[in-house]
């Protein structure tokens, strides 16, 4: 077969895109979607399957994607992936599927994440309303923390096989950090409220405004009847980098901002009743996925505010090729007019009135390799130097929220507060009780995230069936 | 749910409203907050819980209207629900046997010093109460803070009720009269407060104040409630709202209480033009 190039995502022009919200990637025609598909070989031992955390069937549904049969096409997804209009949005394909897919070898690989949100979003239009068998195993109902990606999962897994659920979400939206942390402009809310929708039709309960570690205990939980409780609270604690200045007025964790802006609406302020502030100048420190949402975020924030006269950063300590964010968002960063200012660690910030003016800069450079082999960065003495920056945002890493484990004494985590759970089974050491996502692993992805959701959902059945091997 | 069961005029632009939550009214603690949202477009802003009733399922708040969110909250009526409520938030205040504790209320802050008084006259204090404001009609919950406080001290700028200054003069009365104090609890503007930390400084008093800084989660996910507390960064939501007076870095967050001031004097005159017109 003659090779074939990789079929572009249609995109947003640049110049358009950073003055709207709106998505950013089109999506795949049906054409374009096809003759995608069309490059599949159809392996017969599939590698890129051994790439997907939650081991869909590749081949399969894009096979059926070829054959214009999208119904098929979806329902292989769904047998796996129970988000996949979300995953075909954000998952690093890159770093999984796509990555072991033969054809990388000698040219691009198969697109598989373009055709995964081809086929969910075909489905989106037409998705049926689940006539699943209602709360039929009596007596049993299982508690769910939180309402992200993971607990989601659980949610539906479990509805489907019949258990009454109930999910609690501690903010006023549910979707956790799809409705929170990713813009609208890469993650579109609608989809998001979909797929809560979807959930819901199952007969889930879900219950905003209910703080678990607050409102109730864990141990309340399951002394009110609860025969489960699934802890998916995620790492939602912001860290701050801890040089001087932090405090400033104009400074703000990636969580702060995006919230302001995603859930809150904040870019419609004052029809939106809450505020955010951006500055001409915008210096955002970090380089992973949330500091390229930062990043374009405030560019389109900026632009409304001051037209062209913005200068948006990222200040990364690193190179580029360390950068932990998906080629494909530093690439959308880029066009859009974000500036790299690589290899460069902030050390300072100052400001007048209470408020940030500037960040004091330490150059950095590539030096001995360490045990990984790879070149480490060290300061280069004396290389200070200052850029102007009135809006600093800091997206530097999150952690565990600590309330959850401090009003839960005997369910244990690590050293940085995360819950040990089991990693095939979700299990943690208080009896009754399960987690899984970012409060077991720290920040990672949607995927992985749904993916410890269905082992766990699946640990919890066979436990409540008395078929648990332990 | 949220159902506004009662309200009621405490002074001047202070409504006090009796609302049906009854999971929150079962956790409540003195000390504790709530966050709440009116109107879909609304913003998450903190009240403090002045009252709860566990058995009637209710809390108590009382909202000083001065800026969008509180005049909204302000035009609800008995009947009406709060679009959303969240709580109990905060760590609760560290309630103990200690002696002789004077609390110090001013303004809206006496409705969230109530209940800390009452919990430490429950646990066995002997509780003085000092409480002002600027005028008789901005003084609330006097009769309230009789019933829970051993002594009752009322002071207005004016003079209009009680003794005429500031409770930071009160407070100092009592320190020069030689009075054992072992704790003083402030809840307050920033700037009363800060003042109280300095009247009690000197002389070693151990002082907790409840802090308010701008709150946009409440729930310890955005960090925009930090504060500086003995050079440490601290989350307000979660690991406070009470902290160490002596410890506070006041100037630090009377800045920045100032971070939105713009957009918030900008929403006010958005938000009265809109009622003007009777939208």
């Amino acid at each position: 077969m003659a090779r074939i190039p990789r079929h572009e995502m249609p995109r947003q022009k640049p110049e358009d895109r950073k003055h709207n919200f709106s998505e950013v990637a089109l999506g795949y025609t049906e054409e374009m979607a096809i003759a995608e598909a069309q490059r599949c070989l159809g392996c017969k031992k599939p590698a890129c399957v051994e790439g997907c955390p939650v081991g869909i069937d590749i081949p399969g549904f894009i096979m059926k994607i070829k054959e214009r049969d999208q119904a098929g096409a979806i329902r292989i997804l769904r047998d796996k992936n129970s988000l996949p209009a979300v995953c075909g949005r954000v998952c690093p394909q890159e770093e999984q599927c796509e990555k072991l897919c033969i054809l990388g070898k000698k040219g691009e690989p198969v697109a598989i994440g373009r055709l995964e949100r081809f086929a969910a979003d075909m489905e989106r239009a037409a998705r049926p309303v689940a006539d699943m068998p209602r709360h039929t195993v009596s007596g049993r109902k299982i508690a769910v923390v939180g309402s992200g990606p993971s607990g989601l999962t659980v949610a539906g897994d479990l509805a489907k096989l019949g258990y009454s659920v109930t999910v609690f979400e501690a903010l006023h939206k549910p979707g956790g950090v799809l409705v929170y942390g990713i813009p609208e402009f890469r993650l579109p809310k609608a989809i998001v409220q979909e797929e809560v929708d979807y959930i819901t039709k199952l007969g889930v309960e879900i219950r905003t405004n209910v703080v678990i570690g607050r409102t109730h205990t864990v141990q309340e939980l399951l002394d009110d009847g609860f025969s489960a409780v699934y802890i998916a609270s995620g790492a939602g604690l912001p860290k701050f980098k801890g040089i001087p200045g932090e405090q400033l007025n104009g400074v703000l964790s990636a969580n702060e901002f995006l919230t302001r802006s995603n859930l809150m609406k904040a870019y419609d302020f004052p029809r939106s009743h809450t505020p955010i502030r951006v500055g001409r100048r915008v210096a955002v420190i970090g380089a992973g996925n949330v500091a390229m949402d930062s990043a374009r975020t405030a560019l389109r924030l900026g632009m409304a505010a001051y037209g062209d006269d913005v200068e948006v950063s990222i200040v990364y300590r690193r190179s580029r090729g360390e950068m932990p964010a998906r080629a494909e968002e530093i690439e959308n960063a880029e066009e859009e007019g974000v500036v790299l200012r690589l290899l460069t660690d902030p050390i300072e910030l100052r400001g007048t009135d209470g408020w940030v003016r500037e960040m004091e800069c330490l150059q950095m450079e590539l030096g001995e390799p360490d045990e990984s082999g790879r070149r480490r960065p060290v300061p280069v003495e004396g290389s200070n130097y200052s850029i102007p920056a009135d809006t600093v945002i800091v997206a530097i890493a999150t952690a565990a929220n600590p309330l959850i484990r401090a009003t839960t004494p005997d369910l244990e985590s690590n050293k940085w507060g995360y819950i040990i759970a089991d990693e095939q089974t979700g299990r943690t050491t208080k009896e009754g009780v399960w987690a899984g996502g970012d409060i077991v692993t720290g920040a990672a992805t949607v995927i992985l995230a749904m993916g410890a959701g269905r082992k766990a959902a699946m640990d919890i059945h066979a436990a409540l069936s008395g078929n648990s091997a332990g | 749910m949220n159902k506004i069961l009662h309200k009621t005029t405490v002074a001047d632009a202070t409504s006090l409203f009796v609302v049906d939550a009854p999971e929150i009214a079962r956790k409540a603690q003195p000390g504790q907050f709530v966050i709440l949202r009116v109107a879909e477009e609304g913003e998450r802003f903190p009240l403090t819980i002045a009252d709860f009733d566990r058995d009637a399922g209710t809390l108590t708040i009382v909202s000083l209207a001065i800026g969008v969110s509180t005049m909204l909250l302000d035009s609800l009526q008995e009947g009406d629900n709060i679009t959303d409520l969240v709580g109990p938030l905060g760590t609760p205040t560290h309630l103990e046997k200690l002696g002789e504790v004077v609390c110090v209320g001013g303004g809206v802050g006496i409705a969230a010093i109530h209940p800390v008084a009452r919990g430490f006259k429950q646990a066995g204090n002997r509780v003085t109460s000092i409480i002002g404001a600027k005028s008789r009609s901005k003084l609330l919950w006097e009769d309230r803070m009789a019933a829970v406080s051993d002594e009752l001290i009322v002071t207005t700028d004016d003079g209009s009720v009680g003794r005429q200054g500031f409770v930071t003069q009160r407070l100092q009365e009592l320190i020069d009269a030689g009075r054992r104090i072992d704790l003083v609890f402030s809840v307050g503007p920033t700037i009363m407060m800060k003042m109280v930390a300095g009247v009690t400084r000197p002389h070693g008093i151990k002082t907790i104040v409840s802090l308010n800084p701008v709150m946009m989660d409440g729930t310890g996910m955005c960090g925009g409630c930090r504060v500086e507390v003995g050079g440490e960064q601290k989350f307000a939501c979660v690991d406070g709202p009470d902290f160490d007076a002596h410890q506070v870095d006041f100037d630090l967050l009377l800045s920045r209480l100032t971070a939105y001031k713009q957009e918030e004097a900008h929403a006010v005159e958005c938000h009265c033009h809109r009622r003007q017109q009777g939208k």
